[in-house]
């Protein structure tokens, strides 16, 4: 039975079978076979015969547009190198997916999600990183955490983020030297980032937070602007492209966590990669779960984490890691938040009503 | 007088494509042949009563179960039973026997007998020819038709509405006298009359309520008598505002405002699913696996309370049906056709644009199942056939992007039955609830990666069903 069964499913068209059933011309009365309701050829197509037409390609290119406005700031803030970095990264990612897809014999598809691998993970980087770490990390991301999985759709973990940690641990000196945007000659000054615990800043809080919302400050290429990325953010949601429940309940429980320790709220909420993950990272479709309550408590998940690392752990920013943990317990939390169906009822009540 | 309007409610915006919208409903000449199968219904299948060449009147009745949940059915043109054969059932995925019946020159009908209060009325009615006659001699009547309704016992009304053979008209074709007879201990409160019709490009119900109005209202006062609830709403969507302005005055005519009243509905698709109309309207919800009776409500499409008039005032079983022809054809429109019509005899005289890759789809573009097959009859539960250029689809990875499970109207998680179906996991489903589901088509409207979500949930029902 069961495997009878995988076979009408692995083609796709169970219906079809009956439909083809040899039964029904042996079961035909006589003159009256010119009636029988057979098919000439196989093609039948299901319910619903329309589509919406909004595809996983042209979700993956929106997001991709919305990047736009961190990179620019990338390159107005640390010049050409974020360029070369961002472009190297990219093209890695693409084309170890053309690479991995033809050694498996499987259908290459551009469908911009390499891209958006890539380019997110150049964002993630410091200004001044190798080359040719940027092109290690970004084939670990294809290679390691993507494509060993199956592909999009079935990766466990951020594949960015999963490269940007790869670098981190293996290079950690590299990862770690930030630089004040503005110089980009060889003198260029180096610089803790705000999270730092070496972080000095000769001014007043208010000038601290202009810099910081603008992006004028030391960290990775893409997540130095706040102003930038809260925009992006705003025309994810109102395209409906990323759901507004896990910026927003990651953000805020940052903030809720800030106050009861004590911490300044606006710092925390702009400082290190915290809005660049909350809008970009842990709103990834594959890693996040899938309703909405669940979403709720992966957010606060990543919030939590997050905080902890930066207030007590030996990192300065946690948001890299606090995504990537909540990722491994994304099918955790698919497997027991579901939403009730529509008239549900209690077991025992329900017999009580019958 | 008093127009129920509900503001706030979920669902999908469909692109609506009723381009038959204003088009009259129009008679189509009677076809040479037509193809019966004797399962056109929810429930049991019938057993044929008559022979191959035996000759067979309009109306008389051909098959007939014993069975308390099945309907009986009819001839639907005067002529021969030329070759009783097995077809495919669509509805049921399942192998049907039908009957064939070749047309022959003159008509003679064979109708029930009406109740002898209403003869008069009958014979006057069979004496008028247009449609608008009638509904002009009707909504004269209206108080004394009433009256004699009422005078008339309600075993004797709901055993002709079983011996016409009428079902639900909407698509799922429930048997109507099925739910006229609740059980004692479940009391009725609420009717609900479904004119929403929140498929897209289908027509048909929205020219019964402008058209055949008084006639629909007839037929929903006879559920009315019979059920005696508090309350008769009529639902119907808000892009039909000229359908609820005409159903809102004719209440208002015949007198009836004080226990019926239109209920106007966002447009949004599937408003006209049984359990989300129910929450809408009343802010009720069905359970589980119940029915709308569960919760005192009951559902009948516009199209079943017309038939249901047609069935106590003329004795008219149910033998033919207003369908709307859309889509890729030369004359769209809405027409009455005789159930058993073939396909293709309709499609001639709406001129189809053939090309290589068409669908004629039996119901609408959402729910409707491709037959492909131009041999195919009408039945009982086909309100609309649309021909359309087939949808390629390329199927891709699941994202998990939680828009089938945003949408779903029955809180189900869609994205899941793939995955088990895919994997053999049956028991998975049924622990997700999957016979919750009502194939509603919506997760796969949304899904980005295309992604057949509803043929893996009936391959899955349908093997969890077969063990």
């Amino acid at each position: 039975m069961n495997g009878t069964n995988k076979e009408n499913i692995t083609e796709n068209n169970a219906e079809n079978n009956v439909l083809d059933d040899s039964k029904v011309s042996d079961t035909t009365v006589g003159a009256a076979k010119d009636n029988i309701i057979v098919r000439d050829n196989n093609f039948i197509s299901q319910s619903p015969h329309i589509w919406r037409g909004i595809s996983s390609a042209k979700i993956m290119y929106i997001f991709l547009a919305s990047l736009i406005f961190p990179s620019v700031a990338a390159v107005y803030f640390f010049g050409l190198r974020a360029f070369w970095v961002m472009l190297a990264s990219t093209a890695t990612a693409v084309l170890v997916e053309l690479i991995i897809k033809k050694a498996r014999k499987k259908r290459f598809k551009m469908d911009g999600s390499a891209l958006i691998t890539g380019l997110l993970l150049a964002l993630t980087l410091p200004p001044r990183i190798p080359i040719w770490m940027v092109v290690i990390g970004a084939a670990f991301s294809i290679a390691l955490a993507k494509e060993v999985f199956g592909g999009l759709g079935h990766n466990i973990f951020n594949p960015a983020l999963a490269g940007r940690a790869f670098l981190a641990i293996c290079f950690p000196t590299f990862m770690t030297q930030w630089y004040l945007p503005g110089n980009y000659g060889v003198d260029a000054v180096t610089s803790a980032s705000p999270l730092s615990e070496n972080f000095i800043f000769q001014g007043t809080n208010m000038a601290l937070y202009r810099d910081m919302f603008f992006g004028n400050t030391a960290g990775s290429i893409g997540e130095t602007s706040a102003m930038l990325i809260i925009l992006a953010g705003i025309l994810l949601i109102a395209f409906r492209i990323i759901d507004w429940k896990i910026p927003l309940v990651y953000v805020a429980t940052v903030v809720i966590m800030s106050l009861i320790f004590g911490e300044d709220i606006l710092f925390q909420v702009m400082a290190g990669g915290l809005l660049f993950g909350a809008v970009f990272m842990a709103t990834d479709y594959v890693t996040s779960p899938v309703t909405g309550l669940g979403r709720i408590i992966f957010a606060v998940g990543c919030g939590l984490i997050t905080f902890l690392i930066r207030r007590f752990g030996a990192m300065p920013e946690g948001v890299c890691f606090s995504i990537l943990v909540m990722n491994g317990f994304t099918p955790l939390i698919d497997r027991y938040i579901r939403p009730k169906p529509f008239g549900y009822m209690k077991p025992q009540k329900a017999k009580q009503a019958k | 007088m008093t127009i129920k309007r509900v503001k706030f409610t979920s669902g999908l915006k469909l692109p609506e494509n009723k381009v038959t919208e204003h088009m009259p409903v129009a008679r189509l000449e009677l076809p040479s042949k037509v193809i019966l199968p004797l399962q056109q219904h929810f429930g049991q299948q019938c057993n044929l009563l008559v022979k191959k060449g035996e000759k067979v009147r309009t109306g008389q009745l051909i098959a007939d179960s014993d069975s308390f949940i099945s309907a009986p059915i009819h001839s639907t043109i005067t002529g021969v039973v030329s070759s009783v054969f097995k077809m495919i059932n669509p509805l049921a995925n399942s192998i049907v026997d039908a009957a064939e019946i070749t047309a022959s020159e003159e008509e003679e009908l064979d109708f029930q007998s009406v109740n002898p209060v209403l003869e008069d009325i009958r014979k006057e009615l069979g004496s008028l020819r247009e449609n608008g006659e009638i509904e002009n001699y009707l909504s004269g009547k209206i108080k004394e038709l009433f009256d004699k309704i009422n005078s008339i016992e309600n075993e004797e009304i709901i055993a002709s509405i079983k011996n016409a053979g009428i079902v639900g008209l909407g698509g799922a074709a429930f048997p109507t006298h099925v739910k006229l007879r609740p059980p004692e201990d479940k009391k009725i409160d609420s009717i609900i009359i479904n004119g929403c019709e929140c498929e897209p490009y289908i027509t048909a119900d929205h020219r019964i309520m402008l058209e055949y109005g008084m006639q629909m209202l007839i037929g929903a006062y006879i559920f009315y008598k019979v059920l005696n609830p508090e309350k008769v709403y009529i639902a119907i969507e808000d892009n039909k505002e000229d359908a609820i302005i005409n159903i809102d005055s004719l209440i208002a005519k015949s007198g009836l405002a004080d226990n019926f009243c239109v209920v106007s509905l966002k447009s949004k698709y599937p408003m006209g699913a049984e359990k989300t109309l129910i929450k809408n309207v009343l802010k009720r919800k069905v359970p589980m696996g119940g029915l709308p009776m569960d919760v005192g409500v009951v559902v009948n499409n516009v199209g079943t309370c017309k038939a249901a008039c047609d069935a106590i005032l003329k004795g008219q079983p149910l033998i033919e049906k207003i369908i709307s022809v859309t889509g890729a054809v030369a004359n769209p429109g809405n027409f009455i056709v005789r159930i058993g019509t073939p396909v293709s005899e309709i499609l001639k005289c709406c001129g189809e644009f053939r090309s290589e890759i068409r669908e004629i789809i039996l119901g609408g573009p959402m729910m409707g199942n491709d037959i492909n097959e131009e041999n195919f009859p009408v039945t009982k539960a086909v309100n609309c056939i649309l021909i359309k250029k087939g949808l390629p689809r390329n199927e891709g990875n699941c994202i998990r992007c939680g828009r089938c499970v945003n949408i779903c109207p029955m809180n189900l998680l869609p994205l899941n039955y793939v995955n088990f179906v895919k994997n053999s996991k049956f028991e998975m489903c049924k622990e997700y609830y999957i016979s919750s589901c009502i194939e509603c088509g919506s997760c796969a409207y949304v899904c980005p990666s295309a992604i057949p979500i509803v043929a893996y949930i009936k391959t899955g029902k349908s093997i969890l069903a077969g063990k």
